[in-house]
């Protein structure tokens, strides 16, 4: 130990919640370290949000700012449902990868530092400045920074320290954080017990030297109490992040078929599902492209039951010509985007919400189809059974937008009961009735059935041409028209069958204010937080979050007249009135902005911005209480 | 013969089919002289001749001439997007290995914007026809260079004469890993046209069939030398090949006896592009069929698959 010898405490200190952040090199263990933490907090009943710090590449060079590997873990004695602001507690395995999170803002005066102190007597000259001026420099904004012997401890214990240090930083943690040391001995057992004793025990090890290391040195000991009800709760919670819900959703809808191709960050949802597909009559074609992988799903949905393809922004654009396709021809298809940072290649790890209008919109020609926005870890899991209902219903693909926050924040929610009539119908070969074409629109709302290969007297031939109602090409003008229309009309059928959402926040749904916030998307945990912090300092502003993007969901011009102001807040790009050059001639919008001012003509303002992190309730009340003083002086 | 089995005995079978059935009716829009009506016609015997239910089998295509294929029959078809039938085609397979699939496809949609699928469908082999009517040039788009335009060849994208030397689709194909059937055919030979593609229609695999096919319109010159020298080929006979009749044979000087399991062999008539080869170049039977994994868990219960979701909602819960 150093000169900063911390003197013990005896009794933890009760605080509501706190933010820990583990970052290490990438494969020194962080992120293992941080889950396996994050969900022995859960089980004392503690809300948890996790948020993955991750490199964009698999081995970047050690000891970078672009190597940051860990965990960010929000837990406290009430739900969480956003990532919050800066980092309370900071365990770091070298000093340089917690730059990268310093210029993300995630850290703030006061933030405790856990600093590995090994760098300051490296052999290599430049390591060891490096380490010193970092420390320095740290400490000078406001760090509490202890250096810590982390790897010295290890190494009494393994040899190569390399692997397992994370082990010893759980135990450190576990202490710090007044945990259950048995349900971390226990999840050590569990994580490698497939390895046998010869693995399980030094990993034991190392945490209970981690454990006894911070009760020892350590004068940092907290109590985060359970919330109420937690007791109940956890008798029926499931711990996932938003990627697995979503391969959850997929078998709970009795889809059979994921056509995929590899694509961050919506991979590792078909990883998933890849390991157990099988297990409910599934399974995961690793396509040779996105076109393909949409292709094969599409084939898939039109010979029997509709199947699903999860992509990402760059995939999503190769597969538009094949939406087209699916909108045109009316073939059943669900379609995940997990939205990252783009245009282009952009910030694969990243979150953004830019791909609203691209799903909306990106196909050349008129290609109206259904567009869903999970907000939740739980939606991302319903959403996908209702996604695969409406692709039948309207016989359209439909669009599931979720993103990389979600893809990969980790939450624990409520085990939902299975029911089987999520699952879709076998696939009918009964004889169809001749006399019923291939498209028997409904001229009002211009739903059909489709006939299935296999069913005798329904032979029909599908294609991306203008067609007849018996799918006939059609070069008649009159028909192009008239299919055009029916197309359109499905989605308003849609809406006709949808209620108005709920305005959050307020004390009644015809609540009056100053402003109102749309939003749609993951940033609903951190919206909502900064309007109920807003609320109690008495500001009349609520919010409201949008899951159906198309259709839009009825009421929101009822809705949007009872508030003096109404702006949407998003994770994309718009440009800042303020910014050279723009005027509001040429300023372009936010994306949901961009669709609400162009649907109800109405002035909506945007605040936006991509950074590629989640949004946070601070920097949200900091806005707000601008633009709330703005409305006020108007 | 169809209904008599070997005691006799007449079983009665409610629907027998007739070229009719495998026929959409109404006009075939193909230009007069144009090879493809020989290859529909040969795909409808063949389907009359295995008495295949017509809404058990589904005809899928991309874009071009050939690719107006499905609008001519009668089962269910699937006219997609220009170099995209396989993906698609393989996908109605993968979940429905009941469903008896075929391809047709041009040498501008297989080979050129195709080219990914093309050797990724041959890669995963699933249980299929692919016919590539090969003439040479697009058409339907008016005369511009295909992979496989011989080299000097006038179009309208290459108004000096195409520059590169034409692709070999042939070679190509065989040297995909799991490659299963490769045959060569030319659509002015009815009884070889009909061996062909009825032993393609047998072969349990993905089944490469590049049919050499007149274009009157646009590509005279690509065919009418084979046309009007037949020595240009080698037929290739095996037992284990296609059935040639004697009258067939005898259009021909050159005939070899050519084993299918014989992949060098098979290579090296693939690469003489003085001698094209005619007939069955390649077979294995035992490749792997993509199809046999995909499907698994047809038929599954609603009641087992509620114990598999319970299962894997335990391993998330706390």
């Amino acid at each position: 130990m150093n000169d900063q010898v911390i003197k013990p405490t005896e009794k933890p200190q009760q605080i509501a919640e706190h933010i820990v952040e583990i970052v290490s090199d990438s494969g020194e263990g962080a992120q293992k370290c941080g889950q396996t933490f994050a969900g022995i907090c859960g089980k004392m009943g503690n809300g948890i949000w996790t948020v993955e710090i991750i490199p964009a590449e698999i081995q970047p060079p050690a000891r970078t700012p672009a190597g940051g590997s860990g965990n960010r873990i929000r837990m406290g004695s009430k739900i969480m449902t956003n990532m919050g602001d800066e980092a309370d507690l900071v365990v770091g395995f070298n000093e340089q990868v917690l730059y990268a999170r310093i210029a993300n803002g995630a850290y703030k005066e006061g933030t405790i530092v856990l600093l590995e102190n090994k760098w300051a007597s490296d052999p290599q000259e430049n390591i060891r400045e490096e380490y010193a001026s970092a420390v320095a420099e740290f400490r000078k904004n406001g760090l509490i920074v202890h250096e810590l012997p982390l790897e010295e401890e290890c190494l009494k214990i393994v040899s190569n320290a390399r692997k397992g240090k994370n082990m010893f930083v759980l135990g450190m943690l576990c202490r710090i954080y007044n945990r259950n040391a048995e349900l971390g001995l226990n999840e050590i057992h569990n994580t490698f017990k497939h390895k046998g004793d010869k693995i399980v025990k030094p990993n034991q090890d190392l945490f209970n030297a981690g454990y006894q290391f911070a009760k020892e040195n350590l004068e940092y000991f907290y109590n985060i109490p359970a919330y109420e009800g937690a007791e109940d709760v956890l008798k029926n919670v499931i711990i996932t992040n938003g990627n697995t819900s979503l391969g959850l959703g997929v078998m709970a809808a009795g889809m059979e078929m994921i056509s995929m191709y590899p694509i961050t960050p919506a991979t590792s949802a078909s990883h998933y599902v890849a390991d157990v597909f099988h297990n409910v009559g599934g399974f995961v074609h690793q396509a040779e492209d996105e076109i393909a992988a949409i292709g094969f799903a599409i084939g898939a949905s039109y010979a029997g039951k509709t199947a699903c393809t999860i992509t990402s922004g760059p995939g999503m654009a190769l597969k538009t010509e094949m939406i087209g396709l699916a909108v045109m021809a009316e073939i059943p298809l669900v379609i995940v985007d997990v939205q990252r940072g783009g245009p282009s290649t952009g910030l694969p790890t990243k979150v953004e919400q830019s791909d609203l209008l691209a799903s909306l919109y990106g196909e050349p020609g008129d290609a109206p189809k259904i567009v869903l926005a999970a907000a939740t870890i739980p939606e991302c899991f319903e959403f996908v059974i209702m996604a695969r209902k409406l692709a039948e219903e309207f016989r359209t693909p439909v669009i599931l937008l979720t993103d990389a926050n979600l893809a990969t924040g980790v939450q624990p929610w409520i085990r939902p009961e299975i029911q089987e009539e999520w699952f879709s119908a076998p696939v009918d070969q009964s004889p169809w009735n001749k006399d019923i074409p291939a498209y028997d629109w409904d001229e009002k709302t211009g739903l059909s059935q489709r006939p299935i290969p296999g069913q005798p007297d329904g032979m029909y031939v599908l294609t991306g041409l203008s067609h007849t109602e018996r799918s006939k090409v059609s070069y008649n003008s009159e028909t192009n028209q008239i299919t055009s229309e029916h197309r359109s009309r499905k989605i308003a059928a849609l809406q006709s069958t949808l209620k108005p959402p709920i305005v959050h926040g307020v004390d009644s749904q015809e609540d009056e204010g100053d402003l109102l916030v749309v939003a749609w998307g993951s940033t609903i945990g951190a919206i909502e937080e900064a309007i109920d912090v807003l609320r109690e300092q008495g500001n009349k502003i609520a919010s409201l979050h949008l899951r159906f993007m198309s259709p839009l969901e009825p009421g929101l011009p009822e809705i949007f007249s009872r508030y003096k102001k109404v702006m949407t807040i998003e994770i994309n790009y718009s440009d800042d009135l303020n910014a050279p050059m723009i005027t509001s001639e040429n300023r372009r919008y936010a994306q949901l902005a961009n669709v609400l001012r162009a649907q109800f003509a109405i002035d909506i303002d945007c605040w936006s911005v991509v950074y590629g992190h989640p949004l946070q309730p601070g920097m949200l009340i900091e806005e707000l209480t601008k633009r709330l003083d703005a409305v006020n002086v108007n | 013969m169809f209904g008599i089995k070997a005691d006799w005995s007449l079983e009665v079978f409610e629907r027998y089919f007739t070229l009719d059935d495998y026929s959409a009716g109404g006009d075939v829009r193909w230009c007069s002289g144009c090879g493809d009506f020989s290859i529909l016609n040969t795909v409808h015997r063949v389907l009359r001749d295995a008495q295949v239910p017509p809404e058990k089998s589904v005809a899928v295509s991309g874009i071009g001439c050939s690719s107006r294929m499905p609008h001519y029959m009668g089962t269910y078809g699937f006219h997609g997007l220009h170099g995209r039938a396989l993906p698609i085609a393989s996908g109605i397979k993968s979940r429905r290995p009941d469903l008896d699939v075929w391809v047709a496809t041009g040498d501008g949609d297989c080979f050129s914007i195709g080219a990914g699928p093309w050797l990724h469908a041959l890669h995963q082999n699933m249980d299929m026809v692919v016919l590539v009517f090969d003439n040479g040039i697009y058409g339907l788009t008016k005369k511009q260079t295909s992979p496989t335009t011989q080299q000097g060849t006038k179009t309208n994208t290459h108004p000096r004469g195409s520059i590169l030397p034409p692709l070999n689709p042939l070679t190509i194909t065989l040297g995909i890993t799991n490659v299963s059937f490769v045959a060569q055919v030319v659509d002015w030979n009815p009884p070889l046209l009909y061996e062909t593609i009825k032993a393609a229609h047998e072969h349990r695999g993905l089944s490469f069939v590049r049919v050499l096919q007149r274009c009157p319109v646009f590509s005279q010159e690509f065919t009418k030398p084979m046309q009007e020298n037949p020595d240009k080929f080698v037929l290739l006979e095996h037992s284990e090949g296609i059935n040639i009749d004697d009258n067939v044979k005898r259009l021909f000087s050159n005939v070899v006896e050519h084993d299918p399991s014989d992949w060098l062999g098979a290579m090296k008539y693939a690469k003489d592009e003085e001698n094209m080869p005619l007939g069955i170049l390649f077979k294995d039977p035992d490749a792997i069929v993509y199809e046999d994994h995909s499907s698994v868990g047809l038929g599954m219960t609603n009641e087992e698959k509620v114990a598999g979701l319970n299962a894997a909602f335990d391993k998330f819960s706390i």
